[in-house]
């Protein structure tokens, strides 16, 4: 089932296409990864998808529906989530907090299952999202005083808290240590067993581990699409990005 | 233990801490001379305007040059009704709400689409449109002058019982049941999800939409709650002391408002409360001694910034009382 499909999306900036006429879906349940050279309107893509930023044309649905026109928090309430690449948490506030502003807003199937007064459940959202990513023992300390590879993992509970249906991650890995790069990528697997994960990554080892399908970003253009043995074998990819 | 309990154990403190305040307060009218009764009672209804002031500036981070225009709303709301239309006491003061309610919507729409220091700027020029427009029709506000509420407007019945407004005894008890009421809505408001969404905003507005939060009706949801309780506080005063007058609306009474939160502490539910106090009693005991009064609260906020930037209250609750609202 398709679970994303974006049609001939275009942005520009003045007279910059950053994105051109790109046809887009996502399967749900998999992983896919894009991938392409410093501005090749990666960032720009998934902007367009989490509502960051409008279209210039072009429309995107999600579950059968147009959320073209719909404004970012509506997005995430119907269950798309998005981690910023550069790790933009709530520094002043403790990580179980920062957790817990995440789980306020968590996306329910239907409405009959959303809490009214709903703080314990909050904290218990929070907790489990905390426990998921390995950072429950650090609830109570501010997140600002917290290490960078933390911080990164605290930016992926909130997504996690926020119970998406996707979940985008903007260059994960970026700034983390090898070791914890591999456990990013178990991470990464136990949540597509509930969740289906679109990730702009530069590390082309993570991406040819997590992804199920790859798409190659070039000049605002998709310029192919594929499992990642067809993607490493693409003539055009080859001579474009992988050299 | 759970969060659950850990929030009915602090919930417990908190809501003594502040029965405690309203205790002491109220046993302070039998001890208190004539002269600081009377203070005292200017002081509650000034802290409701600063208490107001902190739901935008405190929580939300959004920080208002302009707050005068919604006290100056509930004073001429209440007291040209009064004055010009015969209204009672219990309709005038509600008319001094509604307007304040009125004109927060108003300035939130405008106001609301800047941040920052284009929100000060925004904010400072329609307070000064508010300003002028009270010496613009004085004929009905008779401007600087102002207008004074006659002795036989200043009771009315209730249940029966007749309340007469210039007894002092009656507004010290007055303005004190309002400056309870006043803590309640806003201890609810920001113990619950309205409060984590303001002071997600505050922390980090971009990171909040990206959560699902609706930002601008957040925004303004909390500008009309700030400046409802700032307009409550100009209605109160209005028909307590009987004077109506265009000073009020000055920028002198804005920033009065952000001197009172930023000494108690921003962020903080009695802060504001607290720092009101505090510098009401500075500028009146400054004055006895000089008329460069001004200059004794200059330098008391100039240590303040130096060694407490959070103000009194915020600074307690980072250093020894996290639990503090």
């Amino acid at each position: 089932m398709k679970l994303l499909r974006a049609h001939n999306l275009s942005k520009s900036f003045g007279g910059v296409q950053a994105v051109q006429d790109v046809d887009f879906d996502l399967e749900q349940g998999e992983i896919r990864a894009i991938i392409g050279a410093n501005g090749a309107g990666k960032t720009t893509f998934v902007s367009l998808l989490s509502g960051r930023i409008t279209a210039t044309a072009g429309t995107i649905e999600f579950r059968g529906q147009d959320i073209t026109d719909l404004p970012i928090h509506k997005r995430v309430r119907k269950g798309i989530a998005y981690t910023f690449q550069i790790t933009s948490i709530f520094p002043n506030l403790t990580v179980l907090e920062n957790a817990a502003i995440a789980a306020q807003n968590r996306f329910h199937a239907s409405p009959a299952t959303i809490p009214t007064d709903g703080h314990p459940d909050i904290y218990r959202n929070a907790n489990a999202a905390l426990q998921q990513v390995g950072i429950t023992a650090l609830q109570d300390e501010p997140a600002g005083a917290i290490a960078y590879g933390h911080q990164r993992l605290l930016e992926v509970a909130m997504g996690l808290a926020l119970n998406p249906l996707l979940l985008i991650f903007d260059e994960p890995t970026q700034g983390l240590s090898d070791a914890e790069i591999q456990d990013f990528c178990k991470l990464v697997k136990q949540i597509n067993q509930s969740t289906t994960v679109l990730l702009i990554e530069h590390n082309m080892s993570v991406v040819m581990s997590l992804a199920h399908r790859i798409t190659v970003f070039d000049r605002g253009q998709v310029l192919a699409q594929g499992s990642p043995d067809q993607i490493r074998n693409n003539a055009n990819v080859q001579a474009a990005y992988l050299g | 233990m759970t969060p659950a309990k850990i929030n009915s154990g602090n919930s417990r403190k908190i809501i003594s801490l502040h029965l405690a305040v309203i205790v002491i307060l109220f046993l302070l009218q039998f001890v208190l001379p004539e002269y600081h009764h009377l203070t005292m009672t200017r002081i509650m209804i000034l802290a409701i305007f600063a208490m107001g002031y902190n739901v935008l500036f405190g929580y939300t981070g959004l920080l208002s040059l302009g707050h005068a225009m919604f006290f100056g709303a509930g004073l001429y709301g209440a007291g040209l009704t009064a004055y010009h239309l015969g209204w009672s006491v219990p309709l005038a003061f509600a008319s001094g709400i509604i307007a304040g309610a009125l004109l927060s919507l108003l300035v939130g729409c405008i106001a609301l689409r800047t941040t920052g220091v284009a929100f000060m700027i925004v904010t400072m020029m329609l307070a000064q449109v508010a300003y002028l427009a009270t010496l613009y029709f004085t004929r009905y506000t008779r401007g600087d002058e102002g207008l004074v509420l006659s002795q036989a407007s200043r009771s009315f019945e209730f249940f029966g019982a007749t309340v007469d407004l210039t007894n002092p005894s009656t507004r010290y008890n007055l303005s004190l049941a309002l400056l309870g009421i006043t803590m309640s809505i806003i201890y609810r408001l920001v113990r619950g999800k309205t409060g984590r969404a303001l002071v997600a905003i505050r922390e980090n507005e971009p990171r909040a939409q990206m959560l699902g939060y609706n930002t601008f009706a957040i925004k303004l949801k909390a500008l009309l709650v700030s400046g409802t309780l700032s307009a409550t506080a100009g209605a109160t005063f209005a028909l307590l002391f009987a004077y109506i007058g265009s000073s009020f609306t000055t920028i002198q009474y804005s920033i009065d408002a952000l001197l009172f939160t930023l000494l108690g502490g921003p962020g903080t539910v009695l802060g504001p409360a607290l720092g009101t106090f505090l510098m009401f009693y500075l500028v009146d005991i400054a004055s006895q001694y000089t008329t460069a009064y001004l200059l004794v609260t200059g330098l008391a906020l100039i240590f303040l910034v130096l060694y407490f930037p959070k103000g009194i209250l915020g600074t307690i609750k980072h250093r020894w009382l996290p639990w503090l609202p």
